[in-house]
């Protein structure tokens, strides 16, 4: 490696010795006035090289897209992940029309109206009907995105769900748990106070709601196929970010908050191994929002089971009211916060 | 039309207190605490040209361990000592290069690299005034900026490194030392290098818009001014209105660091045991600092922006097409900029309502920002470029500003953003719409007013040689980039290995760094070319683009103090009269009154 190094810089060395030359042979000439014949090449050269990169930059952007597409996202496995798709689609292809024209006329122009002999520039400080036309056909095009794409956001984040299963998502560097909150349907109460290496969540061992309760102990969360589920994200130390890049879903944890999400997911683990032809597929909840030096290992295989299965699983868990009841926390601390939707 | 006439009888006093001054000018007053805005210019320009290396250098180093995440390089351990071990980077320290990386290119390079460059050099020059309204203050902000980087690069050195949760530095992991190592005395330099920082934003920015508003020449209208001008004064305005907010946000965060406060911390646990803190918000800070954080994007897009304007105008031969809708969109970026920084928080927990006003927001500055693109395009419809390696990169920096303002769409609309939120999409996206657009212009605004900065040309063949590879290989590093992104690969990762779908996009990653690597080398072309014009460079001629402007009317060579030796020119017309119809050149400068251009005067023009 040492060696390799050591070449690079004699190389490079080398390299600009070289170029100490060139520069010296070009200045050597210094009373030497430009013609205008120098500048009508240099025109070509600038000119002929930006058409080029144009037409080499767009072919490699279309190969791009065709070689990389099927290695990234497979299908939305959530109801509202397939909405989403189809927007996105609709921006790429808006979005990709305006590139290619845009790039084109760029390029275009500067190749075609360098300057060569005898050739002068049209005056042509404004045209206001030309620039009223250009400001408009943007909004108008912004507009129809915009519109489309807040009907989204509306459909996904401001619409209460019926029937939504309650579900935790806790973290801390550099792991997750996942409670689930029982036949009550309501996470029971927790206070940062409580916890210690037996209650992790820091539960209110007090709280009647807390008795169903279950959750994880290990790496792995599971979630019933068609059903809506509210999460509820909580922090312990840092912001984390809980990404569900296969669900389309992605909402930050934030020490002192709850913040939401609800999704249903669509496609069980096994319909999507299938799917995607990958007998080893798993879908994933990784940590998005830089928390530490370790934050690149915070993640957690998500399983999405049929409901039958699911319930299976669920009887595995830890459950709440093993834990040792906890001390009453004192009248001054603040106990599970609804601070969710502060501005 | 107003024409205000600023030069008095103390301009003409001052011009011969500076000749006077001349005489007993030292070493000291002359290269180091100079208040001549000319050396000041430059002052920035090398001290932005050091931090750029630097934070291109961080950038390889982290590119490779990207890249090449198996491979042990030796010279890691002997460059890095314990935070390259064995050839391997260590984790903590990659997450730490990446945060004083984006620091430095964001605010060192950019920002004051700039503003602090052009807007010195240019403004004077171009408003026909004898420096800046107060060289004291400027001097001073240079200075600032001085300490603010010696502050920042040393933080690199010290035993527990340098801050690390990210430019953005969030709290609680940067409020809490326990959270992680450079959240420890690393931060609380970062956060001392930012504070001074801001007090060089602002002695600058105030010196620049009392200039432009008061020291105008005779006849420089403000519809007379050239659209750099424009572009740096709309910018030093934007910055005075949101650079004290971020000082606000950094002001918080060192009381809740080092004063027990909780502004930031709530409910907190961590390094097993709980704190006392209630009731403070992370996302107060996470409002505070977008405030700032977004229309910093346009402090440094706009004065790029100004510069290629006016390099596109020149070397094309043709008046900026469109000049008044130029100045009313960048009026109407700046104020939209302000208003839109929650799209940066979309998926925080922000009150989802409030996620819909931004979308509106963030998608409306692509209005302005497409009517800016359509005039460039316009303006070399029919026109005769005169190519240079300045306008190669004035044209490059419009490609790049559409590639990345339309990625800009996804991420504004919330709805998009939930799944491409703080992916390498993001990161491609900003590195091309900001990273790249702004280097783009400064490198424009090195080649063109290279000349006016030193009276000698830099070599146009390493020019053109520098600009080829530049423009390839940013394309190469971030266009694949956003693939990397869609596939759904976090940024802030040491390594891509949580996950085995994302393993295809190793090979990416391997061409995203070699690409990386051409890039970084080709800025040596650049350097070279640099310090060599300076003292070997062509000698340049009176106006060597043939510009209308009236920097180009003082005295060729470094200049000299009071930039005019006589009266300060009077100006008569708009600084586009290129190609005119019935004139005898194919440009008139700003000085020629229309009684002496009968022939090519438009109706209403006497
Ligand atoms: C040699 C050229 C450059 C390369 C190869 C490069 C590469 C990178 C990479 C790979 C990251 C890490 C992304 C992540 O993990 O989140 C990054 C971060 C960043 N870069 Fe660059 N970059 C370059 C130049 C620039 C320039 C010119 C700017 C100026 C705007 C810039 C601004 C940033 C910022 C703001 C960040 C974010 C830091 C953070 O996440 O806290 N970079 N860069
Ligand atoms: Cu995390
Ligand atoms: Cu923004």
């Amino acid at each position: 490696m040492t060696i390799l190094i050591l070449i690079a810089v004699i190389l490079g060395i080398m390299v600009l010795v070289k170029l100490m030359n060139i520069v010296q042979l070009s200045t050597q000439v210094s009373g030497y006035e430009e013609t205008e014949d120098d500048q009508i090449k240099e025109n070509n050269y600038a000119g002929i090289g930006l058409m080029l990169f144009m037409i080499i930059g767009l072919s490699l952007t279309v190969l791009m897209i065709v070689s990389y597409r099927p290695h990234l996202l497979p299908v939305a496995a959530s109801e509202h992940g397939v909405g989403l798709d189809k927007l996105l689609n609709i921006n790429w292809i808006v979005i990709g029309f305006v590139f290619f024209i845009t790039q084109i006329t760029l390029f275009y122009f500067a190749h075609k109206y360098r300057h060569t002999k005898g050739k002068v520039a049209y005056f042509y400080p404004m045209n206001h009907k030309l620039e009223i036309v250009w400001t408009a056909i943007p909004t108008i095009v912004l507009s129809i995105l915009i519109v489309t794409g807040l009907q989204e956001w509306h459909k996904i984040l401001m619409t209460e769900k019926k029937d939504a299963v309650n579900v935790q998502v806790y973290g801390y560097q550099f792991a997750w748990i996942t409670r689930y909150s029982g036949k009550d349907n309501t996470l029971g109460k927790s206070n940062y106070k409580l916890i210690t290496d037996e209650n992790p969540l820091g539960l209110e061992t007090s709280d009647p709601a807390m008795k169903d309760d279950v959750y994880t102990t290990g790496n792995e969360m599971h979630i019933p196929v068609g059903q809506e589920i509210k999460f509820q994200f909580n922090a312990r130390d840092v912001i984390h970010s809980a990404y569900f890049p296969h669900f389309r879903a992605q909402m930050n944890l934030v020490p002192g908050m709850n913040t939401f999400f609800t999704f249903k997911p669509t496609i069980t683990t096994e319909e999507m191994r299938k799917i995607t032809k990958n007998d080893k597929f798993d879908y994933v909840l990784l940590c998005n929002k830089v928390c530490g030096v370790a934050h690149y290992t915070m993640k957690m295989t998500v399983v999405v089971d049929t409901p039958e299965d699911f319930k299976k699983w669920l009887r595995k868990q830890k459950k709440a009211r093993e834990i040792s009841s906890t001390p009453t926390v004192a009248e001054n601390t603040t106990v599970n916060k609804e601070v969710t939707a502060t501005l | 039309m107003e024409v205000k006439n600023t030069v008095t009888a103390e301009d003409v006093h001052h011009v011969e207190h500076h000749a006077d001054e001349h005489h007993h000018e030292s070493f000291w007053t002359k290269y180091i605490f100079s208040q001549d805005h000319k050396m000041i210019a430059k002052q920035y320009l090398t001290l932005a040209i050091v931090m750029a290396f630097i934070g291109m250098f961080m950038s390889i180093i982290f590119r490779l361990q990207l890249g090449f995440p198996d491979t042990k390089f030796g010279f890691f351990e002997t460059l890095l000592g314990k935070w390259g071990k064995g050839g391997k980077l260590d984790p903590g320290f990659y997450l730490a290069l990446v945060t004083i990386h984006g620091t430095i290119m964001v605010f060192f390079v950019l920002t004051a690299g700039l503003s602090g460059t052009f807007s010195n050099l240019l403004i004077p020059f171009q408003v026909g005034a004898r420096d800046m309204a107060s060289g004291f203050l400027n001097m001073l902000s240079f200075w600032f900026f001085f300490l603010s980087s010696v502050v920042m690069v040393w933080s690199v050195f010290i035993e527990t490194g340098p801050a690390a949760g990210g430019w953005t530095v969030y709290p609680p992991l940067s409020a809490l030392p326990q959270a992680m190592p450079g959240s420890g005395l690393g931060m609380s330099l970062w956060l001392l290098s930012m504070a001074f920082f801001i007090v060089q934003a602002l002695m600058g920015g105030i010196n620049y818009i009392v200039t432009v508003l008061n020291l105008r020449t005779k006849g420089m209208a403000m519809s007379r001014l050239p659209l750099t001008i424009w572009a740096f004064l709309i910018t030093a305005i934007l910055g005075l209105l949101t650079f004290p907010v971020l000082l606000a946000a950094v002001l918080l965060l060192i009381f809740d660091r080092s004063f027990g406060t909780s502004f930031y911390l709530s409910d907190i646990f961590i390094g097993g045991a709980p704190l006392p803190q209630t009731g403070g918000s992370p996302i107060l800070y996470e409002h505070l600092f977008w405030f700032l954080g977004h229309p910093e994007v346009y402090i440094v897009l706009l004065p790029a922006l100004g510069l290629t304007s006016e390099i596109i105008s020149t070397m094309s031969r043709k008046p900026i097409f469109g000049y008044k809708a130029m100045v009313g969109s960048l009026c109407a970026i700046a104020f939209l900029s302000c208003i839109v920084w929650g799209h940066h928080m979309f998926v925080t927990g922000m009150n989802p309502f409030l996620g819909t006003v931004f979308t509106i927001t963030t998608l409306m500055v692509a209005i302005p920002s497409a009517v800016k693109v359509f005039n460039y395009i316009a303006t070399l419809w029919r026109a005769n470029i005169q190519f240079s390696p300045a306008m190669c990169f004035a044209v490059g920096l419009v490609s790049l500003f559409i590639s990345g303002g339309l990625t800009g769409i996804i991420l504004g609309d919330s709805a998009l953003d939930i799944n491409v939120h703080d992916t390498y999409f993001v990161v491609a996206h900003f590195h091309v719409v900001m990273g790249a657009v702004a280097v783009f212009g400064m490198l424009a605004g090195v080649y063109h007013w290279f000349p006016r900065m030193f009276g000698r040309m830099m070599n146009k063949t390493l020019g053109y040689v520098h600009f080829w590879f530049t423009i390839v290989s940013v394309y190469g590093v971030f266009f694949p980039m956003h693939f990397v992104g869609l596939a759904g690969i976090p940024r802030r990762y040491y390594a891509n290995s949580a996950y085995e779908g994302f393993d295809y996009f190793l090979s990416v990653n391997h061409l995203i760094t070699i690409f990386a690597i051409i890039g970084g080398a080709a800025q040596f072309i650049f350097l070279f070319n640099f310090i060599y014009s300076i003292f070997k460079g062509k000698k340049a001629t009176q106006n060597p683009w043939n510009s209308t402007t009236i920097e180009w009317t003082s005295p060729v060579g470094p200049g000299i103090h009071g930039n005019w030796a006589g009266p300060t020119p009077t100006v008569y017309r708009w600084p586009y009269d290129y190609s005119k119809p019935g004139a005898e050149k194919d440009f008139i400068p700003q000085t020629v009154p229309f009684s002496e251009t009968k022939s090519s005067n438009l109706p209403g023009e006497e």
